[in-house]
C-alpha cells in the first residue's frame, strides 16, 4: 500500500545498496524526523521533557549497545559502567575548564578505551562467560566509583553538571537540550544505518555468525571485536554525557548501577537484536510501559476504592517491567522490530498477496 | 596476625564458603540438566523465603512444617517456570535464555516486593547468636548449621543422581540429543531439574534468611553463588563445594587483609575478580568440563 514497488527497478550496484531501496520507507523517516523537529513546539513540555528526551538518549545508548550485542554478537552486561565512564569524565573535564564539545569527546574516548578492555575478555571467551566477565567488571566499576572519592565524590554524594555550552551558546532551555539529544539520536542512528552498506557492517555480522568462519575466510575476528566494543563503548560515553548534561543535570554511581545495565539489555532484546526500528520501540517500550501501567494500575485502584501500601505501589513497576520481558520473549523473541517487519512485508505486496489465495 | 586469628578467618570463611555452595548447587542442578545459567535463582531463594514465612503465617505452620510446606510449593513453582518460560525458548541464542532469567528475577523480585513490602523479617530458627568457643576460635552458629545443611544437600544430590531419575538427568546432560533419541523425556527431566533447583533454594534461603533477614538482599546472593558456580565448574556439584570453600575462604582472610588499605567494602570486589579471572584463565572451573566446539 504506502510501500508500492512497482516501477522501482535497480539496474546497478549502488542504486541497489542505497540506503532506502524503497522511497517510501525514506519519506517515511523523513515525516517522522519532521515531527520530531516540531515537537518542542506542538507538544506540551511535561512530555517533551520527562518522556521523549530521555527516549531519545536511551535510544542512543541502546543504539550502541546493539551494536555490539546485535551486529558483532558479543554479550555486553557491562554496558552502564561504560555510561558512567563517560558521564563522570565529560563533568569533570567541563569542571576543569575544557569546552563541553571536547570534554564530550574526551569521555566518549576514554570511555572506548575502558571499553576495549571489555574486548580483551572476548579475545578468550565467548557466549556465557564473556556475559558473566561483562558482568563482573560492572561490579568491579561500580565498586571502583562508589569507592573513589575523588571521582564521585564519596559514595552518596553527586555532582552537579557545569552549564551546558555548544559552540558558543549557553543552552538552558528545554527545546535546546531536547535538539541536542536529538541530534546525537539521529547522528547514532545515520551511522547504524550505513553500518550494514559498509564492509565493517559486513565483517561485523561474518564475526557474529561464526568467529572462526570468518577468521577462515580473513575477517580478523579479534580486531572486529575490539573495533566493536570500542564503537559501542564509544556510543555509551557520549550518550552517558549527554544524559547527565542534558537530563539528570548532577551525575551519581547509583546512574549507572548494573540494574541500568540490565535495563539496556532487555531494550535490545525487547526492541530486536540488530533492528534499528526496534531499539526506539523497545527503548519506548521499557522506559514508558511501567510508568503508563503504573498510572492505570492507580486510576483503577481509586476506581474500585482499593487501598494499597505505597510499597506496593512502588514495586509494580519493576513487576510490570519484569513481565513485559517475559512476555516478548514468549510471543516474539526476535523483538518489535520483527513485529514492525512484518507488518512492512504485509503492506509492501497489500493487496496483491491475497489474489494468491 | 596471629595464628588462631588466622584460622577462625578460615574457618568462618570455610563456613560462609559453604553457605554459598549451598546457593550455587542450585544453579549447577539447572546448568547441568538444561545449560541455562540461571540468573533468577537469587530471586527463587527470595520467594522460597517468603514462601515459608507465609505458609507460618497463613497456615499457621510451625516453622519445621513450614519449611517443607514452602519446599513443595516451590517444587511446581519451579516447574511452571521452566513450563512456561524457558521451554519456549529451547534452542534460541544463549542471549535470549539469560534475559530471560533476568527478566524472570525483576519479575519474582518487583511481585513479591509489591506483595509483601520491602521490610525485612526475621525467618524465626531461633538459632542464639552466641558464637560457639573452640579453642580460643569464635564460630558463628548458624554458619555452622548451614555448613552441615549444606553438605548434607550435597550429599542427598550425590544420591540423587545415582537414582533411576537421577541417571536419567545426568544423561540429559551429557547429551541430550542422545538421550532424546533413547526414549528419555528430556524436556520433563529439565522440568525436574527446575522443581528441584528451586526446592533447593528453599534450604538456602532459610539459612540466609536466618543470618541476614528475609528481605531483597537475599537476591543479591546471585553474584556470589555465580561466582562459585563458575569457579566450580557450571555442571560439578562437587565442584560448588569445593569452590565455595575457597571462595570463603579468600573473601574472609582477604578481606581482612585489604579492607584497610582500601577503605572497607572490598568483599564484593573480591569476589569480582575471582569470577574475572576464572572465566579468562580456566572457563570451565575447576571440576566443569571442557567444552569443544565444532565450526
Amino acid at each position: 500500500m504506502f510501500y508500492r514497488q512497482s516501477g522501482i527497478r535497480h539496474t546497478d550496484y549502488v542504486s541497489d545498496s542505497k540506503l532506502f531501496p524503497i522511497p517510501a520507507d525514506r519519506n517515511l523517516l523523513l515525516l517522522i524526523l519532521l515531527i520530531a523537529l516540531a515537537a518542542p513546539f506542538i507538544l506540551a513540555p511535561f512530555y517533551v521533557n520527562s518522556y521523549i528526551l530521555p527516549w531519545l538518549i536511551w535510544t542512543a545508548a541502546a543504539l550502541g549497545l546493539n551494536l555490539v550485542i546485535g551486529w558483532a554478537g558479543q554479550l555486553h552486561l557491562g554496558y552502564a559502567a561504560l555510561m558512567a565512564v563517560g558521564a563522570y569524565t565529560s563533568v569533570h573535564a567541563a569542571r576543569f575548564g575544557i569546552p563541553w564539545e571536547g570534554a564530550l569527546l574526551i569521555g566518549g574516548a576514554l570511555s572506548a578505551v575502558i571499553g576495549s578492555l571489555f574486548a580483551f575478555a572476548a579475545l578468550r571467551v565467548k557466549g556465557l562467560y564473556l556475559a558473566l566477565t561483562t558482568l563482573a567488571l560492572q561490579f568491579v566499576m561500580d565498586w571502583v566509583l562508589s569507592h573513589s572519592p575523588t571521582i564521585t565524590g564519596g559514595s552518596h554524594a553527586s555532582l552537579q553538571a557545569p552549564t551546558f555550552r555548544l559552540l558558543g551558546q549557553a543552552i538552558t532551555s528545554d527545546a535546546g537540550r531536547y535538539y541536542v539529544a536529538l541530534g546525537w539520536c539521529v547522528l547514532v542512528t545515520i551511522f547504524l544505518l550505513n553500518l550494514r552498506r559498509t564492509g565493517l557492517g559486513r565483517a561485523l555480522v561474518a564475526v557474529r555468525e561464526k568467529d572462526y568462519a570468518a577468521a577462515i575466510l580473513g575477517v580478523n575476528s579479534f580486531l572486529y571485536k575490539i573495533i566493536a566494543f570500542a564503537t559501542s563503548a564509544f556510543i555509551a560515553g557520549i550518550s552517558g554525557g549527554i544524559l547527565v548534561v542534558c537530563y539528570y543535570f548532577l551525575v551519581t554511581p547509583e546512574q549507572f548501577t548494573v540494574a541500568v545495565s540490565i535495563q539496556l539489555l532487555a531494550m535490545v532484546i525487547v526492541g530486536g537484536l540488530a533492528s534499528i526500528i526496534g531499539t526506539y520501540l523497545g527503548v519506548g517500550l521499557i522506559l514508558l510501559a511501567p510508568g503508563v501501567v503504573n498510572r492505570l494500575f492507580g486510576a483503577l485502584a481509586g476506581y474500585f476504592d482499593l487501598r494499597f501500601s505505597p510499597e506496593t505501589f512502588a514495586h509494580i513497576p519493576n513487576a510490570v517491567y519484569g513481565a513485559l520481558i517475559i512476555v516478548f520473549l514468549i510471543i516474539e523473541p526476535m523483538g518489535l522490530g520483527k513485529i514492525y517487519r512484518n507488518i512492512r512485508d504485509y503492506l509492501l505486496v497489500w493487496p496483491f498477496d491475497q489474489l494468491k489465495k | 596476625m596471629d595464628f588462631w586469628y588466622l584460622a577462625e578467618l578460615t574457618v568462618n570463611g570455610a563456613l560462609t564458603g559453604l553457605l554459598y555452595a549451598l546457593f550455587a548447587m542450585g544453579l549447577v542442578l539447572i546448568y547441568k540438566s538444561s545449560s541455562v545459567p540461571n540468573l533468577a535463582q537469587g530471586a527463587l531463594t527470595m520467594v522460597g523465603a517468603y514462601a515459608v514465612l507465609e505458609m507460618g503465617r497463613l497456615l499457621g505452620a510451625p516453622l519445621w512444617l513450614a519449611i517443607p510446606l514452602a519446599a513443595v510449593a516451590m517444587f511446581f513453582l519451579g516447574l511452571g517456570i521452566e513450563r512456561v518460560a524457558l521451554r519456549p525458548l529451547a534452542g534460541r541464542p544463549i542471549i535470549m535464555i539469560l534475559m530471560m532469567t533476568l527478566g524472570l528475577d525483576i519479575f519474582l523480585r518487583g511481585t513479591t516486593m509489591a506483595i509483601f513490602g520491602g521490610s525485612s523479617r526475621p525467618m524465626g530458627l531461633g538459632v542464639t547468636y552466641d558464637p560457639l568457643f573452640v579453642g580460643p576460635m569464635l564460630i558463628s552458629r548458624i554458619h555452622l548449621i548451614g555448613a552441615l545443611v549444606s553438605l548434607a544437600v550435597f550429599v542427598v544430590i550425590v544420591f540423587f543422581f545415582r537414582t533411576r531419575t537421577g541417571v536419567r538427568l545426568r544423561a540429559i546432560s551429557d547429551d541430550y540429543m542422545a538421550s532424546w533419541s533413547v526414549g528419555i523425556s528430556v524436556e520433563r527431566g529439565v522440568g525436574l531439574s527446575w522443581a528441584l533447583a528451586s526446592v533447593s533454594a528453599v534450604a538456602a534461603s532459610v539459612i540466609w534468611g536466618e543470618i541476614q533477614g528475609v528481605d531483597q538482599s537475599l537476591s543479591l546472593l546471585l553474584l556470589k553463588g555465580l561466582t562459585v558456580a563458575v569457579l566450580g565448574g557450571l555442571d560439578s556439584v562437587l565442584g560448588a563445594v569445593v569452590a565455595g570453600i575457597i571462595l570463603g575462604i579468600l573473601e574472609s582472610v582477604g578481606s581482612n587483609f585489604l579492607d584497610p588499605l582500601v577503605g572497607g567494602g572490598s568483599r564484593d570486589l573480591i569476589v569480582a575478580a575471582v569470577l574475572v579471572l576464572t572465566v579468562l584463565l580456566r572457563p570451565h572451573g575447576l571440576f566443569g568440563r571442557h567444552d569443544i566446539e565444532r565450526i
